[in-house]
């Protein structure tokens, strides 16, 4: 039998590419993804090895110099603001109102985002995905069911139940419980300085975009021949959800999650505004803020670095989603 | 062709397939079906070629789905060596499996963009778990080789291959593991004519080699006359004639069957002169709907009274010659 | 269309019912009370029984919650209904009369005063905010995509990124600090302040409008321009998908001029994602007015919700709670009316 003929881009040299080496090959090519995930990294460094590169005590209170700056900040500060300041050089980007050394708070500010950005997206990823797996994959009365769950969530206001959920988490911690389980929760939560409630109330409401999205692109999946193919060879269920649906979905789902990141980091951000975040004096960027603003007048300089750390972080966020998508999902740029 | 008497391997058997048509939000109503394939009867002899004809939507993918078990089937037997398949469950299906397989419409789509054809092929040998893993390799690229293309290619991808590559690959699996019956659901259409020829001659070089028995799929006739032994032609739902090919050709007695033929080319410039068209007219109904008596009265050029009112039974009139018809 | 409305609208009750549900008693459960702190100082036990007495919180939670929804009396003329707190006059008449009781922490003022007070200002500012991220976002989205690959395109681009990646948290003093202490070109924390007023605006004669914008200028501005960034990324995007699409290509094919192929079937069809996240978008501007009203130190009600959250003024959280629910669900249905206008396929009363 003769070998059909050959289209001239099979060269027998060439090497086989796979759809992921091809995205990640229009990914490098993206200057500002590769950039941003350099700032991600970068960051995360910083936040891992924070110990190491800041004073290491992001509580120390030096009242003696509450809101000095270094001399070389004060082209920053409003007019007239030499009459009023205190300078210290000791704090490389100055101190907050209760002397505590802002580059610290905000090196270690870094921990909270990037742990929400991660756990966050983590749990909502893998919650919804499974979920809209089952849904989709399974089909019928069961999806009915698990769909009409999700819509009815979906009209919910979540931000409110996060809110009420925190509210909520931060009386039972301040009060403690009854019972050891919720012993054990509070005193997990208190060892992660506030986070652990934070990423429950975070994690428990932002699935169901996912799981919405996870359905759909395993419901175009499962009608492709290639799943049926799989099924008229005798494979299990379990084998075509792992190696025909997955793969196929997961690089979507990966993308939509990056994107929502940004959403994540706000809201933390927001929370802790508010005083539903972290519990002091853990740092969170949010916090931050919110103790820097009400004295922006007279000290903007304290506003500066947790802002341009929050907007600098979710900006690579950003630009890296658009990247990942324009990488994985070609259709959607020339 | 085949003997006087044949031996059967596939016997459907009153065959249907209804999808459900469902209404409300909270609780889902049972308001109708698509009757894809509506109780069809005929059996597929070992080692021949039978073709299945109908225009788009007439329910011919279900027919083969419903034969392999894709879909499990609202009514009906479908045997296999003498088997009720559409009983067997679990393990046995799964044993039964292997000797049956598909070859798909779209060769842009029956393959997983995320796996090598390597991986591709082997998957029916990994899920039967025959061989082991280093002559699994060997045996995949002994089968680029039957479908005729160079082994080299084991680690590639999908994309790139050309649509006539790719459908060997489909064929390549589908032959993994051995199997008898191939159903072929209209495997050349989506690719170019002067593949189509390269495809259908690969098709009938391995039933050669491989005694295997097709159920072939497509949708006009000029197709299915080259390859198939005995053609079946469906419409909405329901087969409305069986024949031999020649039979069929030369003496269509189901008043569809002439519509179709007359829109065939023939080679003969004598007789195509003189080939007059049947327009038919109307639109095909909704298998949702099907008209009352026989399927076809809404648009059949010969219609008569009874048509409207009972059901024609799909009976032998001649041997070997099946048509559904008030007529005969 | 009328049916699917009404249906629509029906649907809303098990939601609003669930929401009054989970936060009424969440906020039952939550431990501690609204009395048990003014400001950092606690208050005598008796106190705390007394105050506790007056607004029923000594009652089982059942008894509170049919309160809450039903009041705790109902009299029609001199027949007496129903009545759970004989020996005192009414408090409430329940949600369900439009009553949404009594403020715990203001004394002589009930919920429905407060959100009257506070509600225009945060109504102002989120619908200003979204016509701004609207009439910038839109058409910078439709420029881009047109003249795609443009420096134009990318300098939108890059800045509809930046747009998405500041927080109103960051934008908001960001603004301030630019435009009010370093400018001193717009004043930060007076809007509904001082006059200019936020109220019965279009019933005052000679109402100084110029003055009202130059007030509400930078918050809207900081709550917009994120929006306007969101909406402009989107529009891009799916118009850039649109044209690609064959009906256009159809359409150009007729001979028709290339404006109106653009007006007449790419705008049209690229609105519909943008029409899809407006809904969700509704949700993010509760959190963005949340924030903006904080930070300019604006009387308006989400500034209220989360003084109520730290005072454990229930009533008041969840009757505004409740009324941001009611946007949400009824921006939900006008989204998916506009939806089904863009969109003929979708048919709303299949
Ligand atoms: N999974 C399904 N659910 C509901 N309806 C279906 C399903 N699969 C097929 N149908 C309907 O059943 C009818 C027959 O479809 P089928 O795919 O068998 O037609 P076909 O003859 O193979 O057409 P084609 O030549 O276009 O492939 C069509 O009306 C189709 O819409
Ligand atoms: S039964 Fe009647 S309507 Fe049907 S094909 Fe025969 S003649 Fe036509
Ligand atoms: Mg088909």
């Amino acid at each position: 039998m003769a070998v059909a003929e050959l289209p001239a881009h099979t060269q027998l040299a060439r090497k086989p590419r796979s759809l992921m080496s091809d995205s990640i090959n229009r990914l490098r090519k993206n200057k500002l993804a590769v950039g941003s995930i350099v700032v991600l990294i970068l960051i995360m460094v910083a936040a891992v090895f924070a110990p190491y590169i800041t004073t290491g005590d992001f509580a120390k209170q030096d009242l003696m110099a509450n809101n000095a700056i270094p001399h070389w900040m004060l082209f920053l500060m409003p007019k007239g603001a030499e009459n009023y300041v205190r300078f210290s050089d000791k704090f490389i980007i100055g101190a907050d109102d209760l002397g505590r050394d802002l580059w610290t708070r905000t090196v270690y500010g870094a921990r909270i985002s990037l742990a929400v950005a991660i756990v966050a997206s983590t749990v909502s990823l893998l919650v919804g995905t499974v979920y809209g797996l089952i849904s989709g994959y399974v089909g019928g009365k069961v999806d009915t069911i698990m769909m009409r769950i999700v819509d009815f969530l979906y009209g919910f206001p979540f931000l409110i139940v996060v809110i009420l959920l925190q509210t909520y988490f931060k009386a039972v911690a301040r009060r403690g419980v009854g019972g050891g389980f919720g012993q054990a929760m509070v005193s997990i939560n208190e060892s992660m300085g506030g986070m652990f409630f934070l990423f429950i109330a975070i994690g428990l409401v932002n699935w169901i975009g996912m799981a919405r999205i996870a359905r759909g692109q395993v419901l175009s999946i499962r009608r492709k021949e290639f799943v049926e193919a799989a099924k008229a060879v005798g494979a299990p269920d379990i084998r075509i959800i792992f190696r025909h649906i997955l793969p196929n979905i997961v690089g979507p789902l990966i993308v939509v999650e990056t994107l929502a990141i940004p959403g994540y980091i706000f809201l933390e951000a927001f929370l802790s505004f508010i005083g539903l975040g972290v519990d002091a004096p853990t740092p969170s960027w949010g916090i931050m803020i919110s103790e820097a603003a009400p004295g922006i007048r007279t000290y903007p300089n304290q506003l500066l670095p947790p802002a341009l750390a929050l907007t600098i972080t979710t900006l690579a966020f950003n630009f890296m989603g658009d990247g990942l998508r324009d990488a994985f999902d070609p259709r959607l740029k020339e | 062709m085949s003997s006087n008497n044949p031996e059967i391997l596939v016997e459907v058997k009153d065959l249907k397939m209804y999808f459900p048509i469902t209404q409300g939000i909270v609780i889902q109503k049972h308001v109708g079906d698509i009757k894809a394939v509506d109780g069809i009867t005929f059996n597929i002899h070992r080692g021949e070629t039978l073709g299945l004809v109908g225009e788009s939507g007439c329910g011919k993918s279900t027919t083969g789905r419903a034969i392999l078990q894709l879909y499990t089937p609202t009514g009906g037997e479908v045997h296999f060596e003498g088997q009720d398949i559409v009983k067997m469950k679990g393990e046995n299906l799964r044993k039964m499996r292997r000797r049956m397989q598909m070859i798909f419409q779209d060769p842009y789509a029956s393959l997983n963009p995320r796996m090598t054809v390597g991986n591709i092929i082997a998957e029916p040998l990994e899920v039967h778990n025959i061989l082991k893993r280093s002559e699994r390799r060997d045996r995949v690229k002994e089968l680029l080789e039957v479908v005729g293309l160079n082994p080299y290619f084991i680690n590639r991808y999908p994309h790139e291959f050309s649509g006539g590559q790719r459908q060997r690959i489909g064929v390549a699996r589908a032959l993994a593991l051995n199997p008898d019956f191939i159903v072929a659901d209209e495997p050349i259409s989506a690719l170019d004519v002067s593949i189509q020829a390269q495809v259908i001659n690969l098709l009938e070089d391995l039933q050669e080699q491989f005694g295997l028995t097709y159920l072939f799929i497509a949708h006009d006739l000029s197709v299915v006359r080259h390859i198939s032994d005995r053609i079946a032609v469906m419409y909405l739902g329901k087969l409305v004639e069986l024949a031999d090919r020649f039979t069929l050709y030369d003496n269509p007695l189901h008043p569809y069957t002439q519509a179709l033929l007359s829109a065939v080319p023939i080679p003969d410039p004598v007789i195509e002169e003189k080939r007059q068209r049947i327009i038919l007219e109307g639109d095909v109904p909704s298998p949702a709907n099907p008209p009352n008596g026989c399927n076809f009265c809404t648009r059949c050029p010969k219609v008569f009274e009874p048509c409207y009112e009972q059901e024609p039974e799909f009976k032998e009139v001649e041997p070997g010659h099946w048509v559904a018809c008030h007529l005969y | 269309m009328l049916r699917f409305i009404i249906r629509r609208v029906l649907g809303f009750i098990p939601v609003l019912l669930a929401v009054i549900i989970v936060t009424f008693f969440l906020a039952r459960i939550i431990p501690g009370g609204p009395f048990d702190f003014i400001g950092d100082k606690s208050l005598p036990p008796s106190v705390v029984k007394n105050l506790e007495a007056k607004y029923h919180l000594d009652w089982p939670a059942w008894k509170q919650f049919i309160s809450y929804m039903v009041g705790d009396e109902w009299k029609i003329g001199s027949f007496t209904v129903f009545d759970l707190d004989p020996n005192a006059p009414a408090h409430s008449y329940g949600v369900l009369r439009g009553d949404l009781g009594p403020s715990f922490r203001y004394r002589g003022q009930t919920v429905n005063d407060i959100i009257g007070r506070t509600f225009p200002l945060s109504a102002q500012l989120g619908v200003m905010a979204i016509i701004l991220g609207l009439v910038i976002g839109i058409p910078a989205g439709i420029i881009s995509a047109l003249k795609q690959n443009s420096w134009l395109d990318y300098t939108a681009t890059f800045v509809a990124v930046l747009g998405v990646s500041i927080p109103s948290l960051v934008m908001a003093p960001l603004l301030i600090w630019i435009f009010s202490i370093e400018l001193g070109w717009f004043p930060a924390a007076t809007w509904g302040a001082k006059p200019p007023y936020i109220q019965n605006m279009f019933l005052t004669p000679g109402f100084d409008w110029g003055n009202y914008f130059i007030h509400a200028a930078m918050p809207v501005f900081a709550l917009g321009t994120g929006l306007s960034a969101t909406f402009a990324r989107l529009m891009r995007a799916s118009l850039l998908q649109v044209i690609r699409e064959d009906y256009i290509r159809t359409a150009r094919a007729k001979g028709l001029h290339e404006r109106v192929v653009i007006y007449r079937h790419a705008l049209k069809n690229g609105l519909i994602p943008v029409v899809t996240v407006i809904g969700p978008m509704f949700a993010g501007l509760i959190t963005g007015t949340l924030v903006i009203e904080q930070i300019f130190g604006l009387n308006g009600m989400g500034k209220h919700f989360v003084q109520s959250i730290t005072n454990r003024d229930y009533a008041v959280v969840l009757g505004t709670i409740l009324v941001y629910t009611i946007i949400l669900v009824f921006s939900n249905l006008l989204v998916d009316l506009a939806y089904g206008w863009l969109d003929p396929r979708i048919r709303l009363d299949a």
